[in-house]
C-alpha cells in the first residue's frame, strides 16, 4: 500500500531538500544539534552509514563508527532539524543495501572500498 | 463543547524545535457546515450545534432526486437549512449557552475558528473490528504454557467460577466475545499543528479507528475545554 496523497504532501511541506545524496557505504560527518541545558552546541558523529530505512519523512540512517576501540551505531531521522549538515566525505562501493554484516568484521576486513566519484543515481 | 467532524486520513510524524520526532495522526476536517443550532431558550430546551459533514451522492431515480444514504426526512432537515447539498454524517455538539451565537446555520466551519496548536482535546472514533476473539487478544490474558502436558487449552480462559455456590458466572465476567468496532473516546490528544489551508488537524498521538473513518473532535473534557471556550 502506497502512501496516502495528503499525508505524503504534509511530508513534503516538512521534508528537507537541503541534505546531499549519501548512500550506504559512504562516510559522512553528521553534524547534530545538541542541547546542554540553555546552551546548544554541535558536535560532529563521523562514520560510515550502514543503513537507510524508510522513506520521505519518516527516513532514517544508520552511521557506525569505532570510537576507541569500541564500535558505536546512531540512528538519525533524516529530516530532524537537530542534523544540522551533513558531510559526505567518501563514497563507498558496497553491494548491498545494508552493511549489517560490518559488525562482526574487524580492522581490515571490515574496510569499505572508495570510489572518487559517483555515476548515475538520483544525486550523481 | 466545541467540536468538528473530521475523517482519519493517517498518521506520519514531523519535528519539535528541538528535532524531537513527534507521532502525529491527520484527521479532515474540511467542509464541516452548521445544519442547525439549539438552544435552551428554544424548544429544543438546550445547547447546541449540529453539523454536517461530506456532502452525500446525489442520485436519480424514476425522476426523483434522492441522496445516497439518506431518508426523505433526513434530506429535509438540509432543505430548511438552505443547504443545497445534504451532508452524510451528521453530529451534534452540546454549547455553553454563551456559544450557540458563534453559528449561524449554513455557515461553514473553518479548523482554525475551533482549534488551535496547542489545545487538548478528546477524539471520538469507532475502534477497528475484531470480531469474536478470544480472551488473550480481548483483555490479554496469558497463555497457558506450551509444553509439559497441556492439552489443547493453549489460549483458553481457564476457570469461570465457583462450584454449588454460586452455581452461575457472575455478571461481567471476562469471555470471548465481539471486540471492536465500538466507540471509543481517546482523551486529552495535543493539537500538534492546525493546516487552515488544507482543512486539516494533526494531532499527537493515535486516534481511534481505521483510516478513512470517521472521527469527531472536541475540546478534552478533562483538561482543554475550558481553554477552547475561552476563544
Amino acid at each position: 500500500m502506497g502512501v496516502k496523497p495528503i499525508i505524503r504532501k504534509i511530508e513534503e511541506t516538512f521534508a528537507r531538500q537541503d541534505l546531499p545524496d549519501f548512500r550506504p557505504g559512504d562516510t559522512v560527518r553528521v553534524h547534530v544539534r545538541i542541547r546542554e541545558g540553555e546552551k546548544e552546541r554541535i558536535q560532529v558523529f563521523e562514520g560510515q552509514v550502514i543503513a537507510r530505512s524508510g522513506e520521505s519523512m519518516r527516513e532514517t540512517f544508520t552511521v557506525r563508527k569505532i570510537s576507541s576501540g569500541i564500535s558505536v551505531e546512531r540512528i538519525f531521522p533524516v529530516h530532524s532539524p537537530a542534523v544540522e549538515r551533513i558531510e559526505v566525505t567518501a563514497f563507498g562501493r558496497v553491494r548491498r543495501a545494508k552493511l549489517y554484516y560490518l559488525r562482526k568484521r574487524q580492522g581490515k576486513a571490515a574496510r569499505i572500498r572508495t570510489i572518487r566519484e559517483r555515476r548515475g543515481g538520483k544525486g550523481a | 463543547m466545541r467540536g468538528l467532524i473530521g475523517r482519519k486520513v493517517g498518521m506520519t510524524q514531523i519535528f519539535d524545535q528541538a528535532g524531537q520526532r513527534i507521532p502525529v495522526t491527520v484527521i479532515d476536517v474540511g467542509g464541516n457546515i452548521v445544519v442547525q443550532t439549539k438552544s435552551s431558550q428554544g424548544k429544543d430546551g438546550y445547547d447546541a450545534v449540529k453539523l454536517g459533514f461530506e456532502p452525500a451522492v446525489r442520485q436519480e431515480k424514476n425522476g426523483m432526486e434522492r441522496f445516497r444514504g439518506l431518508t426523505k426526512a433526513e434530506t429535509g432537515v438540509f432543505a430548511k437549512a438552505g443547504i443545497e447539498a445534504p451532508r452524510r454524517i451528521v453530529r451534534e455538539f452540546r454549547l455553553r449557552a454563551d456559544e450557540v451565537g458563534r453559528y449561524q446555520v449554513g455557515q461553514e466551519i473553518a479548523v482554525a475558528d475551533e482549534f488551535r496548536a496547542g489545545d487538548i482535546v478528546d477524539v471520538v472514533g469507532t475502534s477497528k473490528g475484531r470480531g469474536f476473539t478470544g480472551v488473550v487478544k480481548r483483555y490479554g490474558f496469558v497463555c497457558a504454557r506450551a509444553t509439559h502436558g497441556t492439552h489443547e487449552n493453549f489460549r483458553h480462559p481457564g476457570a469461570i467460577g465457583a462450584s454449588a455456590d454460586p452455581s452461575r458466572v457472575v455478571k461481567g465476567l471476562k469471555l470471548p466475545g465481539q471486540y471492536g468496532n465500538s466507540r471509543v473516546t481517546a482523551q486529552n490528544l495535543k493539537v500538534q499543528q492546525v493546516m487552515p489551508e488544507e482543512g486539516l488537524i494533526l494531532v499527537r498521538g493515535s486516534v481511534p479507528g481505521a483510516e478513512g473513518s470517521i472521527v469527531t473532535i472536541c475540546a478534552g473534557v478533562k483538561k482543554g475545554r475550558s481553554v477552547v471556550a475561552a476563544r
